[in-house]
């Protein structure tokens, strides 16, 4: 499993290097943003496996809720977390494209960037519901159910944003594939393969470190002196006398 | 090959890789010391386990 780990890892690296080696040395700077618009192959990738996380957590959470298995829920899980993660990233780099090609950190009247706002703020409330439940299975079943409500909620919300007039954010992935050239295409295409193998690489590993952490506790748990019972006492403790009444 | 330019864009672009750069670095160490831990835990537990 680690050996896996590893070779994923690896492999993302490299597919991060060559693809941000392209990003700079091989993709021309864009006519009308110049190199500000180098943070295109970041932001957008980086948003992209983010949302696709989010949905893969809700699939996932679906397979819980039909079949039990609680593996379905830990994947779950470490995907929502992991996006949520990333999340913050696609809006950090987002913010500074946005002040460096318009001027502003945030532009509230964009449909695209409230959108994911509300994305982001929704899957905030993952964690707090998950661990605010003590029972084990009561947890994965209203965590899962969650997931899957939210899952939904994300394509919806992008056919809309898609469907709002842009005011300042650009629409960059149409129905035609895009205004871009070939080579900028093949670049951003490369990232977002590189980007789906970084995820990748980082769920496994923090599902690994999960799954195993998950065993070492039932393995102490189990290895806990248990509470002993009662002993009987040694002298049955004889009923009060009745009161009779009159006396 | 083209020159990076040092201007404001350059400064923006780098702030964007950096912050991306950073949040991966910091997942993968806090990943790693709790990776670090649970071994601990399991290296701790098999020792409790070995017969005496």
């Amino acid at each position: 499993m680690a050996s896996i780990n590893k070779h994923l890892g690896a492999v993302a690296a490299a597919a991060l290097g060559l693809a941000y080696g392209l990003v700079f040395f091989y993709a021309p700077n864009e006519a009308d943003q110049g190199f500000v618009q180098k943070i295109f192959y970041l932001h957008v990738p980086l948003g992209i496996v983010t949302l696709c996380g989010f949905m893969a957590g809700g699939v996932m959470g679906l397979k819980f809720l039909r079949t039990g298995d609680r593996r379905w829920d830990v994947r779950s899980y470490v995907a929502i977390h992991l996006s949520l993660i990333l999340a913050v990233g696609v809006l950090a780099t987002g913010s500074i494209w946005a002040r460096a090609s318009w001027g502003h950190w945030w532009v509230w009247s964009e449909p695209m960037l409230v959108s994911f706002l509300i994305v982001f703020l929704l899957y905030c409330c993952y964690q707090p519901l998950r661990f605010s439940i003590d029972d084990p299975d009561r947890q994965a079943r209203a965590a899962c159910t969650f997931a899957v409500v939210a899952a939904a909620f994300v394509p919806f919300n992008f056919a809309a944003v898609r469907m709002a007039n842009a005011v300042t954010h650009p629409r960059v992935l149409g129905a035609t594939g895009g205004s871009m050239p070939g080579s900028m295409r093949l670049t951003f295409l490369l990232c977002l393969g590189a980007m789906t193998l970084l995820y990748l690489a980082l769920w496994r590993l923090e599902l690994d470190r999960k799954t195993v952490a998950m065993q070492v506790r039932a393995l102490r748990r189990s290895r806990e002196p248990r509470p002993e019972r009662l002993a009987e006492p040694a002298i049955p403790i004889s009923r009060p006398p009745a009161v009779v009444a009159g006396r | 090959m083209p020159a990076l330019p040092l201007d404001k864009a350059g400064i923006y672009v780098a702030a964007a890789y950096v912050v991306f750069l950073v949040l991966v670095v910091a997942y993968v160490s806090i990943m790693a010391r709790h990776v670090a831990r649970v071994r601990r835990d399991l290296a701790q537990l098999t020792d409790d386990r070995e017969p005496r």
